[in-house]
């Protein structure tokens, strides 16, 4: 089952590799990380997708907390929340058609645009996964996809809740 | 406010931390920090002969005291013959601080003469690590490095120290923390109520208790509160490999060490218990055998201070996160006010059972043979140390028949490198508990092909005078590999013997020490005797049965109870 697990670490050096090898170490999958210093620069905020049933959740949510750089783990798929990612993806587009139809899809899946050529279009696309995932389908079915980066998924809980030192 | 050069600041926090042992082996990197320590006399500087041996020293050091082991060594090279030693630390939650020279920061990522990112390196196999990247961060890194060490689940933790940062030239303010507090790191050390009474209440129900200890009961100092509720419960104790001696293996309620090479009542108890009460044990596979056949009508009650150890392998069906002292005294205290009176009544028939797998005698050996049986050596060092030494040990054979034949009455008294198992742990180890207690016994129990994993050592003893005692039981092979093979190979001995034993007696006396050689059973008790008369340290060289099997073992895949229990019979 995919899981998003968040958590909250110092900025310090280091931090992140040990994450990262909590998880080769022990075998747990990494299917995105995304990570960024939050609201306050001596803390940073880090995003992982995996999979896993219960129990290696569990494991995994345990192991990470026990890092000493780490200050809270959360698992957000566990309740109520919003996970948002960022795809910027370029596009071939070789005849009209092609060119129509991709700006008809972007405005379909509220992307944009953000650079333009004769023959090419780069789209910004923000939002689940799933969404990034089948207009990365529309785009090429209308056109060529020469490139895509994404940032992976971050996420937060809904309502009060939250992830605080 | 002192000022010092970051060398002089490490030696300071040193002390300010209380570190009487540094073992370490200098180079290039900490050349600055050995000018540093050659000034004082605070912290005695162990020189040894390979930096593996240092931090099993600092181990040995750290198991008999429960203080945190320093070890100091040079980058590159020097950084990565630590490893063995820190994963050894590691496994079996031991503290230990490292401190690792490192090339100057402007070097760093340039493939520098003996350059090795041995933050990198040592990651999988510390609590945590830090590389200084300014002189003035040396006292805060230094404090927090122990803090870290020998707080919550201890660990060894590594201080990676460029060259630049230590430099003699450059003298900067010393203000060692008073206190050390991190906001990502607080360790829950009592227990929570809710879940120390439910754990109450299942004790109290119980019919079938056992006390399954392991090496976290001696790590918090909890022996006491161990026996208290032993002895309160009336219930059988058993021991993990890590635990032996945090309850009195002499003590009528021990029924034995538990696992692989388990005793048949200590895994018959655990297999047929309606409760257990795991106490800083953590379940490991060489305890439970097949999981999916592990005790299979008990409640489980496990208490660790690491909460990722809980349900990890074995589901508890009440966990309890907290240290094993504190967590004790919380269940004592509720305890206070139950009647137990009729506690001995409501076990007999419990203890009935347990007696009668205790009758099956399952440590009982082969007496009749002229041969020296590795079992008798044992039985012999325990008579000779009055059973009160510190007996260290590599692994091997030999490593099970002494936690097997030599009931350990006090915590860390026994060690051992459990959880990896270490080959080559023992001398050292053993030399790090002569630091510790000067006066105290100390002797290595090893097999002739651990001992030659770190025998350099016996350089180091000699220059610091440790009369450590080596009971070498040489039985001509890598004996538990070769026990594998006998039982799983059809006895296709690959690589499992070496015709080229040294004569170990001229190498100890070529080492400036005592080597005695016993070659038949007549001999081991005069031998013992010298060698425990003799001042120094003694080489004991004792030819043992090569073809002896350590038993009982658990058959693999089955269920705790499934044993052999000689080449022949089998639960
Ligand atoms: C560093 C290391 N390498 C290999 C092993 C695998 N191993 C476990 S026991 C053993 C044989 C030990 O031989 P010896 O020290 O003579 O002890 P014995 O079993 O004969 O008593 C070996 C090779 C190990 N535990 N550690
Ligand atoms: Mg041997």
């Amino acid at each position: 089952m995919r899981r998003i697990i968040s958590v909250l670490m110092e900025n310090a050096p280091g931090a992140l590799s040990r994450i990262v090898g909590v998880f080769s170490q022990r075998g747990f999958n990494v299917d995105s990380l995304c990570v960024a210093p939050t609201d306050d620069e001596s803390l940073s905020r880090l995003t992982i997708i995996t999979q896993g049933n219960d129990k290696v959740i569990e494991q995994i949510t345990k192991q990470v907390n026990k890092l000493i750089d780490v200050l809270k783990v959360t698992e957000l798929t566990e309740g109520p929340h919003i996970e948002r990612e960022l795809m910027l993806i370029k596009v071939a587009t070789r005849t009209e058609l092609s060119r129509s139809e991709v700006k008809r899809n972007v405005d379909i899946f509220r992307a944009r645009i953000l650079d333009v050529t004769a023959t090419n279009y780069t789209i910004e696309i923000t939002g689940t996964s799933d969404k990034l995932d089948a207009f990365s389908d529309v785009m090429s079915q209308s056109a060529d996809i020469t490139e895509s980066a994404r940032t992976g998924v971050c996420g937060l809980a809904r309502g009060e809740r939250a992830l605080r030192p | 406010m002192k000022m010092m050069s970051g060398a002089a600041m490490v030696v300071e926090a040193l002390k300010d931390v209380g570190v009487t042992h540094l073992f370490g082996y200098p180079g290039g990197a900490v050349l600055d920090i050995y000018d540093a320590l050659y000034a004082q006399e605070d912290v005695e500087h162990v020189l040894v002969r390979h930096e593996q041996a240092a931090a099993h020293m600092a181990d040995g050091y750290a198991r008999a005291t429960g203080k945190t082991g320093a070890v100091l060594v040079t980058s590159g090279p020097g950084a990565t013959n630590t490893i063995t030693g820190i994963a050894t630390a590691f496994m079996d939650s031991i503290p230990m601080v490292v401190l690792s020279g490192q090339v100057p920061s402007m070097h760093i990522g340039e493939d520098a003469f003996q350059e090795c990112d041995m933050v990198g390196v040592s990651r999988p196999v510390v609590k945590h690590s830090f590389l200084v990247k300014k002189p003035e961060d040396i006292p805060m890194a230094i404090a927090k490095a122990f803090y870290i060490a020998n707080t919550g689940r201890p660990g060894p933790v590594v201080v990676d120290l460029p060259k630049d940062i230590v430099n003699v030239q450059n003298e900067h303010p010393y203000v060692f923390p008073s206190d050390v507090t991190m906001r990502s790191y607080n360790p829950t050390l009592k227990g929570h109520s809710k879940q120390i009474k439910k754990a109450v209440n299942l004790m109290k129900e119980a019919q079938r208790p056992v006390l399954y200890v392991g090496g976290g009961a001696i790590a918090a100092e909890a022996a006491p509160y161990v026996t208290q509720l032993a002895e309160l419960l009336h219930a059988p104790v058993c021991s993990t490999l890590m635990g032996l001696g945090a309850f009195s293996s002499v003590h009528p309620q021990f029924i034995g060490m538990l696992g692989m090479h388990g005793t048949l009542e200590a895994n018959k108890a655990m297999h047929n218990a309606d409760c257990i009460v795991a106490l800083g044990a953590r379940f490991d596979d060489r305890v439970t055998n097949n999981v999916d056949k592990f005790c299979p009508h008990a409640n489980i009650i496990h208490v660790d201070i690491d909460p990722a150890s809980i349900s990890k392998i074995v589901n508890a069906h009440v966990p309890v996160v907290g240290s094993v002292d504190k967590v004790l005294l919380q269940m004592l205290t509720l305890l206070a006010d139950i009647d137990f009176s009729g506690q001995e009544e409501k076990l007999a028939d419990w203890w009935v059972q347990v007696n009668e797998w205790r009758d099956k005698k399952c440590l009982d050996y082969d007496q009749s043979t002229q041969t020296i049986k590795p079992q008798k050596v044992i039985e012999s060092l325990y008579e000779h140390t009055n059973g009160d030494a510190y007996v260290s040990s590599d692994v091997g054979q030999h490593q099970m028949f002494a936690a097997l034949y030599y009931p350990f009455a006090k915590p860390r008294r026994w060690i051992n490198s459990g959880g990896l198992g270490t080959m080559g742990f023992g001398l050292p180890a053993a030399m790090g508990v002569q630091f510790a207690h000067p006066d105290a016994v100390s002797v290595v129990v090893t097999g002739d092909g651990s001992i030659q994993m770190n025998i350099q050592e016996l350089s180091t003893c000699l220059q610091y005078g440790l009369p450590v005692k080596i009971i070498s039981l040489n039985n001509r092979a890598l004996g538990m590999v070769r026990q594998w093979q006998d039982m799983n190979y059809k006895g296709r001995h690959s690589h499992s013997y070496m015709d080229s034993m040294p004569d170990f007696v001229a190498l100890a006396e070529a080492y400036g020490h005592t080597g005695i050689k016993v070659d038949t059973l007549d001999e081991l008790d005069g031998a013992m005797q010298k060698c425990f008369a003799t001042k120094g340290l003694v080489f004991m060289d004792i030819a043992v049965d090569q073809n002896e099997h350590v038993y009982p073992m658990q058959i693999k895949y089955g269920a705790m109870d499934d044993m052999r229990l000689s080449k022949t019979e089998r639960t």
